[in-house]
């Protein structure tokens, strides 16, 4: 990847962290930790990987998102305003009677999002519906789904992978945010997940496990999956709850946080700070 | 609308019928996909089901994942039709039709086969009673208990088409046969199967040749009773019931459910805002199902046409008392 994408990429990213901290800042608190986490794939995938009209959210042959862990739901919003499918200023109204951006994701209220989710695990069965009915209609797109490593403790997540392969989906990628952290702690500590690649693999999944900080390393993973085939893919993202910004990686409970006054003008200041130094 | 009725059993038994009409429907609409969870030998569609494996997607024993890729495949602009054992097609899979097909305005046709004690040898495990009032709480649901084959064909067409979630709940043996060949029975439409001055029974599934036994009872005896094929369930046709609660002055409700959420509380609830008369009911007590031949769990439960018979007895007394 040339410098200049890769730098583009990653001020993509630190927009998306900084649109999710106005929405948040907007209502107070919410889902900062899992919301940061994904912003660099999101960047990847609306910068580079998904062919889209945000123009028309609508149109059928698009590649589709499916955000399973729901309450992630400012960091696409951030990234859909970006991406110009809504004014960005709408971000202000997330959790707001009325709004059009609500805590998980819904479909039937914001353009742009493909599935609504938010009860854990469900995003991946109708990923999988998905991926299934598009090739059915002989669609060449492709389906994306971004699952919570915690989510993974429902049952469902493993039914649908199941079937994914049975079902021979290469139009499928499952991409699984590795932050080691759930609401009430450490993953390890409360239900551990043991080698989540090698379950992908052994469930029958294409699977490669990278940084998930690494704009570069997630592009890579996600070319490879072009080239569609027999097998869905999995790329499981070694991620950090809260990534992108000291104070929320370094809280420990950080699944949702409080953004006052001061710690929005902390915390967008550090990401003012990242964006110059890519884009001098 | 020519009602058939003499008390005999349809020939062919509602698994056939199930069978033939889902594979109808999906033929003849390229938009139309059929889901099952292991049970396609039990829903009459294996055999057309093993042949077409892109039209009959057949998930395993998964139902949880079955009806949130049904929600997936109707994002991609199809129509899924699933089935399982009623139990497996109602609290199961609860949440993720709830959401991922309700809440998500993912239009999905949900058959549950074997309803009530119809489960029969599959006992308490398999035998469910709370299916119709799981799915009358979900917004925006339709919920059919069958009355015979031929309203099986006409209701299954219908809800395929329509939106939101439906709900059809069917058993897999022989049911007296109602209705001709054809007719077409228009949902949150009850039908008149008998005019009646003293009571009204209305009834739904398994239960409909119940009351009509009874009503036929009760006319040797001089009592001239209604009986209305209450098949939907939800949305409730509340003017018939209205009309023939004010005509008769007298309600009797019967239907293979947990008395609480199903057919008797939709009907209570349009009599109470409507026409407050007496009313009682047959149906399940608050309990769990268990084992047994339909027949011994019909007088276990007192789902029989002499349990009716008694209710709209003592609903008349009740009148008259007043």
């Amino acid at each position: 990847m040339e410098l200049t994408e890769k730098k583009a990429l990653q001020a993509f990213a630190v927009r998306i962290r900084m649109a999710l901290v106005e929405a948040i800042h907007a209502i107070g608190s919410g889902h900062v930790g899992g919301a940061l986490s994904i912003a660099d794939v999101l960047a990847v995938l609306y910068g580079r990987e998904m062919n889209v009209r945000p123009e028309d959210p609508q149109w059928p042959d698009r590649d589709y998102l499916v955000v399973s862990k729901g309450h992630a739901g400012p960091a696409v919003y951030g990234t859909l305003a970006l991406k110009g499918y809504f004014p960005y200023d709408e971000l202000k109204t997330l959790n707001q009677g009325g709004t059009r951006l609500p805590s998980h994701c819904d479909r039937n209220k914001t353009p742009g999002i493909d599935v609504t989710t938010g009860s854990l695990g469900q995003g991946t069965s109708q990923a999988a519906g998905l991926a299934l009915g598009n090739r059915l209609k002989g669609r060449k797109n492709r389906v994306f789904l971004i699952v919570g490593d915690g989510e993974l403790d429902e049952g469902q997540c493993w039914e649908a992978f199941a079937f994914a392969a049975a079902k021979k989906l290469g139009n499928l990628t499952v991409l699984i945010d590795w932050n080691k952290k759930q609401l009430d702690g450490r993953v390890n500590e409360i239900l551990p997940l043991g080698d989540i690649a090698a379950k992908m693999k052994a469930f029958g999944f294409d699977t490669v496990q990278v940084d998930g900080g690494d704009v570069e390393a997630i592009a890579a993973a996600l070319e490879r999956t072009r080239q569609g085939g027999d097998k869905p893919y999995a790329v499981v993202l070694d991620a950090v709850k809260g990534h992108g910004i000291a104070e929320a990686e370094n809280t420990e409970m950080n699944h949702s946080m409080p953004i006052d006054d001061q710690r929005y003008g902390r915390w967008m200041a550090e990401l003012q700070a990242d964006l110059a130094a890519l884009e001098g | 609308m020519k009602i058939v009725y003499t008390g005999e059993m349809d020939q062919r038994p509602c698994k056939e019928v199930l069978g033939a009409t889902i594979e109808k429907i999906v033929t003849e609409d390229e938009n139309a996909i059929y889901l099952d969870a292991d049970l396609m030998s039990c829903a009459g569609t294996l055999k057309w089901g093993k042949q077409n494996p892109d039209r009959a997607i057949d998930c395993g024993i998964a139902e949880s994942n079955m009806a949130g890729v049904a929600a997936g495949l109707a994002v991609a602009g199809y129509r899924p039709i699933i089935h399982s054992f009623g139990p497996f097609a109602s609290r199961r899979c609860y949440d993720q039709i709830f959401l991922s097909g309700g809440y998500g305005k993912n239009d999905i046709t949900v058959i549950g086969t074997d309803p009530g004690v119809t489960a029969a040898m599959n006992g308490g495990t398999h035998m469910p009673f709370e299916d119709v009032a799981l799915y009358s709480v979900l917004p925006g649901s339709t919920v059919i208990d069958v009355s015979d084959p031929t309203c099986l064909v006409s209701v299954l067409k219908q809800c395929v088409y329509r939106p939101g979630v439906k709900y059809i709940r069917v058993g897999r043996k022989q049911m007296a046969r109602v209705y001709e060949d054809g007719t077409e029975l228009p949902i949150s439409k009850a039908v008149t199967l008998r005019e009646g001055t003293d009571a009204v029974i209305f009834a739904a599934g398994i239960m409909l040749h119940e009351a009509i036994q009874a009503a036929l009872s009760l006319e040797k005896q001089g009592v001239s009773v209604a009986v209305v094929d209450c098949f939907t369930i939800k949305p409730l046709d509340r003017e018939a019931v209205v009309a023939w609660a004010k005509k008769t002055g007298a309600v009797v409700v019967a239907e293979n459910a947990n008395r609480h959420g199903g057919l008797y509380t939709a009907v209570l609830e349009a009599l109470a805002e409507g026409c407050p008369v007496p009313a009682a009911c047959v149906a399940i007590e608050d309990e769990f199902g268990e084992v047994g031949t339909q027949g011994y769990l019909q007088q276990r439960f007192g789902l029989t046409a002499a349990h009716i018979e008694e209710q709209v007895k003592a609903v008349i007394a009740r009148k008259e008392a007043e």
